[in-house]
């Protein structure tokens, strides 16, 4: 077992990458501030919830030898018609994509292969806070490759970024990464898609960068389903545009511990987003989702909707920041934490946060955290059901919600299935 | 029907029930010796002003939680209803229609009904259903209740009218084809050609092998499924049993002459 410093040296010793040029540049600086940063301590405000000691008794050793993996091992998380690009513990997996049906209008490629792009100068380490966040500066030093995806125009089939981690001799550490530009008024659905194979040790550190120009719109689904015994920690930052729109349903299902930061920033006018989030945990899981939405342009719109669901003893947190800019006038934003406890020995803690600093803005939240309905769950067993279904039904209709918002029948049913694996009992 | 060679269904005898008491306050007695009995092809209206009982009479029938029986029995074709959990009196063939259904968002109509009906046929020793087969079975059913089929693929009960959510329940009851049916206030709050609808619903549904107990204010609906027994509850009892005349009385007198007289 090791120290929490033991633990994060161990990690700063992971496989030096060598790039050219300015990401050389960054990758240097990066190591430096992760060096500097060390791991949050549990005072830290961001953090407090959070118990990380699960994380701090492993050494995560770098990947040295990639698995190799044929289709039929991932079959299960494949989407039909997708636009497809895999990672296995962090390196493309060419054999596994499939960019056949990429078509015009969007690029979809290693980012790795594409660092002589501008965009990808332009934009790679500038959104993401590196010197900020050691984990952002462990990925941003660490990552060997990542999804390039750039969208000119409307993309009609999904773009599925599908992140595996294979099971390993020794608990590994693995950095993805992605980078999506948003041109003005293209149209985009994302899935990225963090999965597991076997029930190895592993802790996936993940960075997503996320830049919508303006009237671009993206569907973004973030499914974490790793394994039991992973943990998990990832951010997003996103940057949108003058009347822009922006849709996040992010999922955490799996994962001994796992935390997800989203932060999102409008800095055009008029811009849209849609916030879902969902964790269904259970046993001795932690999930804990942080998100932060900056209004930073006037007439700015932004609508969150929350779940957590927490079974056996598990501990599930939602922080959720808005803040509202001084500029930022006629902003509209709406926000709701709902929470649902399956068992006495769950834990769920949910703290809203508002900042506001102009006076012309409309901003609601709320947040409740409940049982089973009583007066449902009678009238379910009333119906012949037994107490373990009628209940499984309830927390599977409580999850639904959030679930349905992702524009993709296949995805949404095979989601369904994976909650429903989760709680034995309801027929799909 | 009234045939007393016909099989007894229900048979209770003295019962009392208290609602449970919440931290350290005793539960209240509400009722106080319920006598009745049941046998299959019959019709029964039980009525009464509120508080009266009725209500909870329907409840601790399907086994709610809010109510702790203290007190006498009741067999349901040969077995000890109060042994028996909520689920397991609705798979020997109870069903309540609940006074205020409840909404289940998330869930939608036909996925309950299905889980429900195979529910049911497990018990039977019956062949499960899978979503085709079944939704052949519902497109008739729903036509009990003249429902369009669009209710199916919405939530339980979610924005659905009064009138809509009392004709989900007679549904259900088309459904599960329960021995007896215990329709809770159905006829509250239907407006007449809901309320034509609802009765239509339960008179095709009625055979001489299963029983119906309508709990009911009003002499209304008894117009349209006309009871074989009319009993008067009060104070927690029955205090009048009569045929279905005995409705009519008391739409014409009110009730206090029957409260005197007990």
């Amino acid at each position: 077992m090791l120290t929490k410093e033991q633990c994060f040296e161990q990690l700063l010793l992971g496989k030096a990458v060598k790039s050219e040029g300015w990401l050389e540049q960054i990758r240097t600086a990066a190591l430096e501030h992760a060096a500097n940063l060390n791991f949050p301590s549990a005072s830290h405000d961001d953090w407090r919830f959070t118990d990380l000691s699960a994380l701090f008794q492993h050494g995560f050793h770098p990947v040295a030898t990639y698995a190799k993996l044929t289709l039929s091992d991932i079959e299960k998380f494949l989407i039909p018609g997708a636009i497809r690009l895999v990672f296995v513990d962090g390196c493309y997996a060419t054999e596994l994509s499939d960019l056949t049906q990429t078509g015009t209008g969007v690029t979809v490629a290693s980012l790795a292969d594409r660092l002589g792009d501008p965009w990808v100068e332009k934009n790679f380490g500038h959104h993401a806070p590196y010197k900020q966040d050691a984990f952002v500066a462990l990925n941003t030093n660490f990552f060997e490759d990542g999804a390039w995806v750039h969208v000119a125009s409307e993309v009609t089939r999904p773009i599925h970024l599908l992140h595996i981690a294979t099971k390993r001799e020794v608990p590994s550490a693995i950095y993805p990464r992605c980078l999506v530009v948003m041109d003005a008024s293209s149209r985009a659905t994302m899935i990225e898609d963090y999965v597991g194979l076997g029930d190895g040790i592993y802790f996936s550190n993940a960075v997503t960068e996320v830049v919508l120009e303006e009237h671009a719109q993206l569907q973004h689904v973030r499914v974490q389903r790793e394994e039991k015994n992973a943990f998990h920690i990832g951010h997003c930052s996103v940057e949108s545009g003058r009347a822009s729109v922006y849709t996040a349903t992010s999922l955490a299902f799996g994962a001994r511990m796992s935390r997800h930061t989203l932060h999102v920033t409008q800095q055009g006018e008029g811009a849209e987003m849609h916030l879902n989030g969902l964790a269904l945990i259970s046993g001795r899981q932690i999930a804990d989702t942080h998100t932060q939405i900056d209004h930073a342009a006037p007439r700015g719109k932004s609508i969150q909707l929350h779940k957590c669901i927490a079974d056996g003893s598990a501990h599930a947190i939602f922080s959720g920041k808005i803040v509202v800019h001084v500029g930022a006038v006629g902003t509209d934003s709406a926000q709701s934490s709902r929470n649902l406890l399956l068992s006495g020995k769950a834990r769920i803690d949910t703290q809203p946060q508002l900042e506001i600093f102009n006076d012309d803005v409309s901003c609601k939240h709320g947040a409740t955290v409940g049982q089973i309905d009583a007066d449902a769950l009678f009238f379910l067993k009333s119906r012949g059901l037994t107490e373990e279904r009628a209940r499984n039904l309830l927390t599977h209709a409580f999850a639904a919600e959030i679930i349905a918002k992702i524009p993709m029948p296949s995805l949404v049913e095979s989601l369904g299935r994976t909650i429903l694996e989760r709680m034995s009992g309801v027929p799909t | 029907m009234i045939n007393k060679g016909s099989k007894i269904l229900l048979e209770v005898k003295n019962l009392r029930a208290e609602i449970a008491g919440v931290a350290g306050v005793a539960g209240i007695e509400i009722l106080k010796g319920v006598d009745l009995t049941v046998r299959a092809g019959e019709v029964h209206a039980i009525m009464g002003i509120n508080g009266s009982g009725k209500s909870t009479f329907s409840k601790v029938l399907a086994g709610h939680p809010d109510y702790t029986v203290t007190g006498g029995k009741a067999v349901f074709e040969g077995k000890d209803l109060f042994s028996l959990a909520p689920e397991e009196r609705a798979r020997a063939g109870i069903f309540l229609a609940f006074q205020y259904p409840v909404e289940i968002p998330g869930v939608s109509n036909s996925a309950l009904l299905r889980l429900a009906y195979n529910t049911m046929q497990t018990e039977r020793g019956l062949e499960e259903l899978d979503p085709l087969e079944f939704d052949d079975l519902i497109q008739e059913k729903i036509k009990v209740v003249e429902m369009d089929p669009s209710f199916l693929g919405r939530s339980v009960n979610e924005g659905f009218s009064g009138g809509e959510k009392k004709r989900n329940e007679i549904l259900q009851m088309a459904v599960l084809e329960p021995k007896l049916a215990i329709l809770d206030e159905t006829d509250s709050g239907l407006d007449i050609d809901a309320l034509r609808i609802v009765a239509k619903g339960v008179n095709s549904l009625l055979s001489s092998d299963n029983a119906v107990v309508m709990v009911t204010h009003y002499q209304r609906l008894l117009n349209y499924i006309v009871p074989d027994y009319v009993h008067v509850m009060d104070g927690g009892r029955i205090v009048r049993t009569g045929g279905k005349e005995l409705a009519l009385e008391l739409e014409a007198r009110g009730y206090d002459w029957l409260r005197a007289a007990a």
